[in-house]
C-alpha cells in the first residue's frame, strides 16, 4: 500500500500539537521543543523525543501520552526513540508555547545567554511577572514544583509565581 | 568504547548521591531547599539511569539498569567514598554537594569529548544540569561559612570531616588510566582546587592542606555506610523481586 508520507506527516504533528505536558499542561510537546523529529516507515510512525532534564519524572508518562495520542489518531504503529543529544534548550520553545506560558502564571524563559552561567549569586536577571508584567522581582529559589521550573516573586503585586527557567 | 567498570563507577556516585540526598525528601531546612536539594537528587538519579542503560548491554544478556542498582551487593558498588557518607546536617550536605558538583562539572566537560558518542551525549545534557547544581551549593558554602557564628562553625565542622575523602575523586583507579577514559584525571584536580579556594575564601573557611586521602569505594571497598544505604534502597526489589508500580 502506498501512503502519502507528507500528509501523514502533517496529521501526526498535529496529533502531537494536542500532547500536553503533564506538569504544565497547558504547553504541548511541539512547543517544548522536545519532539525532535517524525517520519513514516510503511505504517510505522517513528517519533524521536529528547527529555527535558535528565531526572525529569514526566518522560516516560510524557511518551505514554504521545504513544496513546497517535494510536488513537488512527496510526497503527509507533515507535518512540529517546535521544539526549544535542541536548535540549528553551531556545527551542516555540513562540506559541511562550505566550501560553505567560497566561498560565509561569514566566517564559528567556534568552539562554542571558542566565544560564554557574557563576555564585549571580545578578538577578530581570524576569517579568507573569501577572502584573512588573519587572521588580526577586527569586525565592533556584528550583521550583518541577525540575523545569524557579521561584519567583514579584515585589509589586506580591504573588509568588514560577518561572519556567532557561537552559 | 567506555568500559563496563568506568560506566559503573560514574552511574553509582551518581545513584548513592542521589538517594542520599533524596533522604531530606520533607526534611529540608526549609521547603524551597527541601524542593532544591530533591530537585537535585531527580537529576542525579537520572544521570544514574542513563548511564546504567549503557553499561547493561556490557554487563549480560540479563542485566538492566535496575538490576544494575538494586541487585548488586556493596563490594560490586564502584562509587567514591565521599557519596556514600550519611547526608549529615545541612551544612554537610551543601559541602559534600559542592564538592561533588564541582569535580562533576569538569569531569562532564571532559566526557563530552568521550570517544563514546552515547557517553558523551549523556554527559552533555547532564553538564547543563550540573552548572546549577554547582551555584546552588557554592553559595549555600558561602551563606553557612560567612553566615552566623553557629552556621560558620557547622560548616567549618564539615569541612573537616570531609575533606579527607576529596582526594579520592582525582586518584585514578585502574579502569580510570588515560587511555580508558581519553584524559588525566588528576589534571581536573588543579581547576577544582582553584573553585574550591574561591568558593572556600567568600566563605570565609580555611582551605585545608592537600595530603592523604580516605581511598577505596572506586574498587568497592566502601566504608560501613553504603551496606546501611543500600540496605535500604535495594529492600524492595530484593523483596519482591521484578515489584513494578
Ligand atoms: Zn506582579
Amino acid at each position: 500500500m502506498v501512503t502519502d508520507t507528507t500528509i501523514e506527516t502533517k496529521k501526526a504533528w498535529k496529533v502531537l500539537d494536542e500532547v500536553m505536558d503533564p506538569e504544565v499542561p497547558v504547553i504541548s510537546v511541539t512547543d517544548l521543543g522536545i519532539i525532535r523529529e517524525l517520519h513514516f516507515e510503511n505504517d510505522t510512525v517513528f517519533v524521536t523525543v529528547t527529555p527535558t532534564y535528565t531526572g525529569c519524572p514526566a518522560t516516560e508518562v510524557i511518551n505514554m501520552l504521545i504513544r496513546a495520542a497517535l494510536l488513537e489518531a488512527g496510526f497503527a504503529h509507533v515507535h518512540i526513540e529517546q535521544v539526549l543529544s544535542p541536548a535540549w534548550t528553551t531556545d527551542w520553545m516555540s513562540e506559541r508555547g511562550k505566550q501560553r506560558l505567560e497566561a498560565y502564571g509561569i514566566a517564559a524563559p528567556l534568552p539562554r545567554q542571558q542566565v544560564c552561567h554557574p557563576q555564585r549569586f549571580a545578578l538577578e536577571e530581570a524576569i517579568r511577572c507573569p501577572h502584573c508584567h512588573s519587572y521588580h522581582t526577586r527569586r525565592i529559589s533556584e528550583f521550583g514544583s518541577t525540575a523545569c521550573k524557579a521561584l519567583y516573586q514579584c515585589l509589586d503585586c506580591q504573588e509568588p509565581f514560577d518561572y519556567f527557567k532557561c537552559h | 568504547m567506555a568500559s563496563l567498570p568506568y560506566l559503573l563507577h560514574l552511574a553509582d556516585n551518581a545513584l548513592i548521591l542521589g538517594h542520599r540526598n533524596s533522604e531530606w525528601c520533607g526534611h529540608g531546612p526549609v521547603l524551597e531547599q527541601d524542593i532544591a536539594i530533591t530537585n537535585i537528587s531527580l537529576d542525579l538519579i537520572g544521570q544514574a539511569r542513563n548511564l546504567y542503560q549503557l553499561a547493561a548491554p556490557l554487563a549480560g544478556p540479563e542485566a538492566t539498569e535496575d538490576s544494575l542498582a538494586f541487585l548488586r551487593d556493596g563490594r560490586e558498588f564502584r562509587n567514591c567514598l565521599l557519596v556514600e557518607l550519611p547526608k549529615g546536617n545541612w551544612a554537610v550536605t551543601v559541602l559534600r554537594q559542592f564538592f561533588f558538583s564541582n569535580y562533576q562539572s569538569l569531569l562532564y566537560g571532559q566526557l563530552q569529548q568521550s570517544s563514546s558518542a552515547a557517553l558523551a551525549a549523556v554527559a552533555e545534557k547532564a553538564a547543563k544540569e550540573v552548572a546549577y547544581h554547582l551555584r546552588w551549593s557554592s553559595e549555600w558554602v558561602i551563606r553557612l561559612g560567612d553566615g552566623t557564628e553557629e552556621s560558620h562553625e557547622k560548616i567549618s565542622e564539615a569541612l573537616t570531616a570531609l575533606w579527607p575523602y576529596t582526594g579520592e575523586l582525582f586518584t585514578p583507579a585502574a579502569y580510570e588510566d588515560i587511555k580508558s577514559i581519553g584524559f588525566a584525571l588528576e589534571e581536573l584536580r588543579t581547576s577544582w582546587l582553584q573553585t574550591t579556594a574561591e568558593v572556600l575564601q567568600e566563605a570565609t573557611l580555611e582551605m585545608p592542606p592537600t595530603g592523604w586521602s580516605q581511598q577505596g569505594g572506586k574498587e568497592g571497598i566502601h566504608t560501613e555506610h553504603l551496606g546501611f544505604l543500600l540496605a535500604e534502597m535495594q529492600f524492595l526489589q530484593r523483596a519482591y523481586p521484578q515489584a513494578q508500580w
